[in-house]
């Protein structure tokens, strides 16, 4: 029996901020679900189950969600399923919710992810005081800048790729009234000229620290025949992870990033994700990323992806734009961060991305990694049903 | 097992909360010696209030008053107070179902011993004479002679100075033992030499060595001296100081390295000094400094040699 055609019918997400002191956790993801509910034209009583993610639980000292979130999510005597994947877990999130629809276990599903940075500590809940360690941290852009260091003598890419792109992105954020950081004045000058506090990376060229949530409906063809406004169908879908460390890993183009992307343009048909694919939400933490990620996804050859960048073929009005959204660069409430890729790619094809649409987009791909590129999820969606 | 490393690991920290509208009201209720509830939308009243229905999933905000005064519907003695439990004497965990509320709340009973408690017995709040806006303003109940009261009555919620956010400390108290590979690895050090193990399979060489490959997912035996000296594959300059009191010794700006020591089969991280941080470079070849006492190389310093071409460590990274 062939798989049940997976359709994207309802997307909600808070305006991403610093901070959400107005609301308990409960009553952020409220909000991401009642808004994509209202999307999708739905009521809790349509729901079938609840699938939800966050960021590791020591980051905000909220140790089970699925327990207390339950009320808030309509989840109560319904199944619901927490996913545990680090900073990729948005993605996985979507994909488990979507993998029970395309496996008829059930009809609708209700995915979120949700983070308040602001009533967490990320960077204390990575460095416990681990006895007989040492203790020597670098915070976590030193922990990726030497990567992106190791990018840039391997591909001769000159320095300012990394600040164009952070200008690229949050240029795209002022078109997206959910993006966390809205900076009317930003200038390239600006991008280059803020310090360097983790050299190859600026500040300026790190995300930000966000309270937000990102929900979505997920529903099978009698649910999409049923929607308001046109779906966003699941073309594929694939997660992949390696260990953080071991002999032979290559940092800056992991193999589970790889296989994790041929995984996914092989289910949805894919031979050219660079002619093919019209617009990319991937999981840009530290703007290097992007051009590194351009040739782990298969966009470019190796040593090639920061030309794409330079070119402007990732800007809005390009040939691939990569995250119109403005990015986590823009947006990082991180349990919520890889689910608003999977997200904003589908707002892409259903043409409802408002401002930051990508004019035609039929084909979006959503990428997210964690866990010190340990963890790799990725779909691709597209305007039309899927024909294989 | 020998020499096999153990110690305590304590881990806490005070995470916030901000409590949204119902939770606001409840706690600066407590403070104000008011127990409020929620009624849902089939007339129950909820106590302790929540924000939306269990049953139904709708929001809720119609708050009510309830007595201060009810009734314990389920009881357990706690004959052994630990650490933070509201009372230091032995008392008994209650379910009490405050008059004009259809649910039960969980807190503490001030009782002599388990033959003073029973379920059904009539309780009322022992308010805490400092409040703060928390459920410890109820510092516990206590019996309590008089018969069930009135019905709840409606409240705004709405107080003077209202309790928007609470501080919820957690707390891990555990023993950390780095296992057999780790230890070996930490006892070598301590006579400053840096060992390995090399996995039987892959022959690749794990510094530290974690008793396994995570690649070929066989247990690694062999130990294998490496280093001292090593190279610096790639760093970072770090110009901002870590949040955290283990680094403050540090003086930034300093560089932050991954240096695969020679014959390991990657890279571990360290510091680099000995040489002005804008000096350091890929292909830098540096060797340990090791300090009295120190149970770790203090940081890595420049040997002298001739940097290392970049294909002898570009898979190293
Ligand atoms: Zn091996």
């Amino acid at each position: 029996m062939p798989k049940e055609p997976v359709a994207v019918v309802g997307i909600g997400q808070t305006k991403h901020v610093s901070a959400r002191r107005d609301v308990s956790i409960a009553g952020l993801v409220r909000e991401a679900a009642v808004r994509a509910l209202e999307d999708a034209g739905l009521t809790w009583a349509d729901i079938d189950a609840v699938v939800i993610g966050k960021a590791p639980d020591f980051f905000e000292g909220l140790m089970m969600p699925e327990l207390y979130l339950a009320d808030a999510l309509g989840a109560v005597g319904k199944p619901m399923l927490r996913v545990h994947t680090a900073g990729s877990v948005g993605g996985s999130t979507a994909l488990v919710a979507a993998n029970l629809v395309s496996a008829r276990v059930h009809r609708t599903v209700l995915t979120l992810a949700f983070e308040k940075q602001s009533e967490s500590n990320a960077m204390w809940g990575l460095s416990l005081p681990i006895p007989f360690q040492q203790p020597l941290l670098a915070g976590a852009g030193g922990f990726f800048a030497p990567h992106v260091r190791a990018y840039m003598r391997r591909t001769g890419a000159p320095e300012t790729v990394g600040s164009l792109v952070a200008y690229k992105d949050r240029r795209n954020a002022l078109k997206n009234p959910y993006a966390h950081i809205h900076d009317p004045d930003i200038t390239l000058e600006k991008v280059q000229s803020a310090p360097m506090l983790w050299d190859p990376i600026r500040y300026s060229e790190t995300c930000p620290s966000s309270d937000g949530a990102c929900a979505m409906i997920l529903t099978d063809r009698a649910g999409a025949d049923r929607s308001p406004h046109p779906p966003a169908w699941v073309h594929g879908g694939a997660m992949r992870s390696e260990p953080t460390l071991f002999a032979g890993k290559d940092f800056v183009s992991p193999q589970a990033g790889k296989d994790c992307a041929a995984d996914v343009y092989r289910q949805a048909g894919i031979g050219d994700p660079r002619r093919e694919i019209d617009a990319v939400e991937m999981y840009v933490p530290f703007s290097w990323y992007e051009p590194m990620w351009l040739e782990n996804l298969g966009f470019a050859d190796e040593g090639e992806g920061w030309k794409l960048t330079e070119s402007g073929v990732t800007e809005l009005d390009g040939d691939l734009p990569v995250n119109p959204s403005g990015g986590v660069l823009s947006t990082n409430p991180i349990g919520a961060s890889g689910m608003i890729r999977f997200a904003e790619a589908a707002l892409q094809v259903r043409g409802q991305a408002g401002e930051h649409q990508v004019t035609g987009a039929r084909k979006a791909l959503g990428h997210a990694y964690g866990g010190g590129a340990q963890f790799f999820s990725m779909w691709l969606v597209g305007a039309e049903p899927p024909t294989r | 097992m020998p020499d096999v490393l153990s110690a305590p690991l304590v881990v806490e920290f005070p995470f916030t909360r901000s409590l949204g509208p119902v939770q606001s009201a409840f706690l600066t209720g407590l403070r104000e010696r008011t127990v409020l509830g929620v009624r849902t939308g089939d007339g129950k009243v909820l106590v302790p209030p929540v924000e939306y229905d269990p049953v139904t999933a709708e929001e809720l905000r119609e708050l009510t008053e309830v007595a201060t005064t009810g009734t314990v519907t389920a009881w357990a003695w706690n004959p052994a107070p630990r650490r933070d439990q509201p009372l230091a004497t032995p008392f008994g965990w209650v379910l009490v179902k405050l008059d004009g509320a259809d649910t039960a709340l969980l807190h503490v009973l001030d009782a002599p011993g388990p033959e003073a408690v029973n379920t059904g017995m009539r309780v009322r709040i022992r308010w805490a004479p400092q409040r703060t806006g928390a459920i410890t303003d109820i510092a516990c109940f206590e019996p309590y002679d008089g018969e069930a009261t009135a019905e709840s009555t409606p409240h705004s919620g709405e107080f003077a100075d209202p309790i928007t956010g609470i501080v919820t400390p957690a707390r891990l108290d555990y023993t950390y033992t780095p296992g057999r590979a780790q230890s070996a690895y930490l006892n070598a050090l301590a006579e400053q030499r840096i060992v390995g193990e090399r996995c039987l399979s892959c022959r690749k060489v794990y510094v530290p060595p974690r008793g396994a490959c995570p690649t070929c997912g066989v247990a690694t035996a062999e130990q294998v001296e490496v280093g001292p000296r090593g190279t610096v594959t790639t760093y970072c300059i770090v110009n901002i100081k870590a949040k955290n009191a283990m680094n403050d010794a540090i003086e930034v700006p300093y560089v932050y390295a991954h240096i695969a020591l020679d014959g390991a089969g990657l890279a571990l991280h360290g510091r680099i000094g000995g040489i002005p941080y804008d000096q350091v470079r890929m292909g830098l070849r540096v060797e340990p400094v090791w300090t009295e006492g120190g149970r770790h190389p203090d940081h890595y310093r420049p040997t002298g040699e001739p940097d290392a071409a970049y294909d002898a460590y570009k898979e190293l990274l």
